[in-house]
């Protein structure tokens, strides 16, 4: 029986803000890439108008918590790592909001461009660095480690898709001069999904930590306790 | 006593196994009160120059254990022990012990303060007589003097070393009593509940003098208060009905314990 009925009840509480957090990220990363992809300028408009700003407050909201439970409840072990992940989750949350507000930012100026060349790989990649994230949030709201786990060996993935792609625009560049601008465009996108994906991945790390007590970080633990 | 004896063999001095840096040793200790059984086979090593804090639900065995280190359950009913508890290199429980003596090396401070009806000076020595620790009154006067030093109380009672102990305040009588078991030069200070009775500045204080004397003795502090084992002590020791569970250091134990029920206890999942 859980005689601290009351402290379980917040620290719940804190995880679905976390995770609703965490849904709206998805959704700003999905909204700003689908405004390039679909050519749609009003959802780049919807994630910097909108959802960022939710975003932040959410931050706001999700360290208050914390930081009132620590006080009050003085949680330990599993609860205190769980509180300590959170704040961190939540810090990873609003970087990757910002990171959207930059794609999205990025659609933008390239919506003001006629339609002129392609988008190589980079839905696949976008498609790639979101189901990261969506991961790392599974993991969080099922508290499994080994789907966070598989979150961190997609990095290395992600993190060559973007090398692909800037070869990839890179040649289009040099083949067609007058494709530079549009090509720097995707590559500025290209760039902050790979950011997306690393914040995903501590996301992941974080969740490793809060399970297991196993700090993952670079290379720290690599393997999972017995 | 009545037969706190043990049954177990007793070891040649030759196949000790103590290491240097341990205060003391219990090795397959089980404690009965009568036909009831309220320790099971622990083993523990207490590191010297330390905190040890004991934790675990209300009857789990700690506060009897830590009794076992000086014999204080002797005097209890059809109380009875099994196993080996060494302190130093000595069996406690080998007979021919000198239960006193081993009383003046393993001191207690208990849940409340309990001075003698004496002034505060006659409190603090009244180990210092009955052990005959002083030559004279210049010795026995210095012995006081460092030994309310070093429980943090000789400048708030300096002026008044004659007055009677009982006019102090909780916290302080508290403190004479830490000072009352210094007098004597313990290697090991067992505290059961020490600040329970405390309001959070006497508590404090109480915490920052055993932090202060682990630099010099071996403490024991047996505590409710998760928090208090959390900021005083180096190593804690989870109990439970009756049975060691963990031992580990104390930012392990609260971070990430090993086994379940530890962590079910502390995160209070468990009740």
């Amino acid at each position: 029986m859980d005689v601290r009925k009351n402290f379980l009840q917040q620290l719940d509480q804190l995880r679905e803000r976390v995770l609703y957090m965490g849904g709206l990220v998805e959704t700003a990363v999905h909204h700003s890439l689908h405004a390039v992809t679909d050519r749609q300028p009003e959802l780049a408009e919807l994630v910097v108008e909108e959802i960022e700003p939710e975003i932040n407050h959410l931050e706001v909201e999700i360290d208050e918590r914390a930081l009132h439970l620590m006080a009050l409840q003085q949680p330990l072990a599993v609860d205190l790592r769980f509180v300590a992940a959170a704040l961190k989750i939540g810090n990873d949350l609003e970087r990757m909001g910002d990171l959207a507000v930059n794609i999205a930012n990025g659609a933008a100026r390239l919506l003001s461009q006629p339609l002129s060349a392609p988008l190589v790989d980079l839905p696949l990649m976008a498609e790639r660095a979101n189901r990261m994230l969506r991961s790392s949030l599974d993991a969080l709201m099922n508290r499994n480690p080994e789907l966070a786990r598989a979150v961190l060996e997609s990095d290395d993935e992600v993190d060559a898709m973007r090398d692909l792609i800037f070869r990839q625009l890179i040649q289009a560049m040099t083949q067609d001069p007058t494709l530079v601008e549009r090509s720097l465009g995707l590559l500025f996108i290209a760039r902050n999904l790979e950011r997306i994906a690393d914040h995903a991945t501590n996301i992941a790390e974080e969740v490793i930590f809060w399970v297991e007590g196993v700090d993952v970080r670079h290379h720290f633990a690599e393997a999972p306790p017995t | 006593m009545t037969s706190a004896m043990p049954s177990a063999p007793l070891r040649s001095e030759s196949t000790r196994t103590e290491s240097i840096g341990t205060a003391a040793s219990l090795r397959g200790v089980n404690f009965f009160y009568g036909l009831n059984q309220v320790l099971f086979d622990v083993n523990l090593e207490v590191p010297a120059r330390g905190i040890l804090a004991f934790i675990g639900p209300s009857g789990c065995g700690k506060s009897t254990l830590l009794r076992t280190m000086n014999r204080m359950n002797d005097l209890l009913p059809g109380a009875r022990l099994t196993g080996e508890v060494r302190i130093g290199q000595e069996d406690i429980y080998r007979p021919g012990t000198d239960v006193i003596s081993l009383r003046r090396r393993v001191g207690m401070v208990f849940q409340r303060s309990n001075p003698f009806p004496f002034s505060i000076a006659d409190n603090v020595a009244y180990g210092i007589k009955i052990n005959r620790l002083a030559r004279d009154r210049a010795q026995r006067d210095a012995i006081i003097e460092r030994s309310l030093r070093s429980a943090g109380l000789w400048d708030e009672v300096k002026d008044r070393l004659h007055r009677p102990a009982l006019s102090l305040s909780g916290g302080q009588q508290q403190r004479l009593c830490i000072a009352r078991a210094l007098a004597v030069e313990p290697d090991i200070l067992l505290m059961d509940e020490p600040a329970s009775a405390l309001d959070p500045i006497a508590t404090a204080r109480i915490e920052e003098l055993a932090i202060e004397l682990k630099e010099r003795f071996t403490i024991v502090i047996v505590t409710h208060n998760l928090q208090q084992a959390a900021r005083v002590s180096d190593r804690t020791s989870f109990f439970l009905m009756g049975k060691l569970i963990e031992t580990g250091k104390t930012r392990q134990i609260f971070s990430k314990p090993a086994r379940k029920e530890t962590e079910d206890y502390i995160t209070g999942r468990f009740g």
